[in-house]
């Protein structure tokens, strides 16, 4: 087979532009195979959180029973997805007294007289769904990840219940399922948001404490929120990432 | 240059392992690495589909009014509209799926009111609040309030 220089160099060229969609398809059609169904959620138009207002909260623990019932968290007081505290800060005091009975599954009965001289409020807790989460990275087998849409999952069928992320998240969000040996957290009811519903904790706080955001939809009022109030994150200084703005935090929460 | 090679078996020997080696970890790379692996990122990308695919236990407030229209409008127009039906009246979206497979049971107005309304110090000043031994007199607060739409004027 003869062959020239032109034509040598004409097929080279074609070869190498062809590549590039060629190596594109190839690549659809393997993520096709595994693409999850309902194509009306795009992951991509989402990046989800949360904001919680502490000046709405009346801790009545109407997420925390929510929650257990949604997602079938263990019963037992010390499993939970979300549980709300009460801080009782003296301002002379250099440390609040926080109490958390049952993780304010039942609510709170009145426990400090009015007028004692010391603020008092309620903090809902949940998984802040870091954008770079510390209990990811310590996962050995990427179990647990963040998903495109600013969730942070955990893949139950290969978790080796290690307990790495348990000890990595600095808020203390993730336990043991004790039934089936493998880490469980808040996944922001990811199969109900996915669907176009709000998470459970939200869809039943009575007095809209907490509301999920989704940071890509420029209509949501989480934008505006953002704007005109002055909110914090749970340990900033760890630069996590948090995505659970807090609303009126006093400097004592940890 | 016949010398250089004269002992070319310890080398073919070495290669033999060097390419059984690839070869067991190819093999146990594609049996032991899971199916979209490395899809979105370091795990599975099949995880994403697990996860969503748990059943929803609260069916959600817009469910509950394309039925029940009547309270739906009343519970709109009153305080009460902020708060879904279902944190009084319990998970039900197995009855917004089929009426008759669980019928939902009348909340305890007793102890349902006073888990949000009873007075304590760490709720916000503004949410209303009552002590319950000086307000009540022991009936039930739908007696007078209407759960509903409780700013409404009282039931009589």
């Amino acid at each position: 087979m003869s062959q020239d220089r032109r034509e040598f160099l004409a097929t080279a060229g074609k070869v190498l532009v062809l590549t590039a969609p060629a190596a594109a398809y190839w690549d659809a059609l393997a993520a096709g195979k595994t693409e999850p169904a309902e194509p009306a959620y795009r992951m991509a138009d989402h990046f989800w959180g949360m904001v919680v207002d502490i000046d709405k909260c009346i801790g009545c623990g109407g997420c925390v029973r929510a929650c257990k019932t949604e997602n079938n968290v263990p019963p037992e007081p010390f499993y939970f997805r979300t549980w709300v505290e009460r801080y009782h800060v003296d301002p002379l005091s250099e440390h609040p007294e926080v109490d958390s009975l049952n993780g304010g599954f039942n609510g709170f009965p009145e426990k400090f007289a009015p007028g004692d001289k010391a603020k008092s409020f309620f903090v809902p807790k949940l998984c802040n769904q870091c954008a770079h989460s510390p209990c990811t990275q310590v996962c050995p087998v990427g179990a647990t990840f963040e998903s495109p849409d600013g969730a942070v999952l955990v893949d139950k069928t290969y978790c080796l219940g290690c307990r790495y992320c348990v000890q990595a998240c600095p808020y203390g969000c993730r336990f043991i399922d004790p039934r089936t040996e493998t880490v469980d957290k808040c996944n922001l009811c990811y199969h109900r948001i996915t669907k176009g519903l709000t998470t459970a904790c939200c869809e039943n706080c009575p007095t809209g404490a907490r509301q999920l955001v989704d940071l890509k939809d420029p209509k949501d009022p989480v934008h505006e929120f953002l704007r005109t109030h002055k909110v914090h994150v749970l340990k900033p200084q760890m630069a996590t990432g948090a995505k659970v703005f807090y609303n009126a935090l006093d400097g004592s929460v940890r | 240059m016949n010398r250089l090679f004269k002992d070319k078996e310890h080398l073919v020997r070495v290669a033999g392992l060097f390419l059984a080696g690839i070869v067991v970890f190819v093999v146990a790379r594609a049996i032991l690495v899971p199916k979209g692996f490395g899809q979105y990122g370091h795990y599975r990308g099949g995880a994403l589909a697990d996860v969503r695919s748990k059943p929803v236990v609260y069916a959600g407030r817009a469910a509950c009014v394309e039925c029940h229209t009547d309270e739906g409008d009343r519970w709109k127009g009153g305080k009460h509209k902020g708060i879904g039906c279902e944190a009084c009246h319990g998970a039900l979206a197995k009855h917004a799926a089929d009426p008759s497979a669980l019928k939902p049971e009348k909340p305890d107005a007793k102890t349902l009111c006073l888990s949000c309304h009873a007075v304590n110090v760490a709720k916000p000043a503004k949410f209303p609040q009552i002590d319950p031994k000086a307000h009540m007199d022991g009936g039930l607060c739908t007696t007078c309030h209407d759960q509903h739409a409780p700013d409404k004027e009282p039931k009589k």
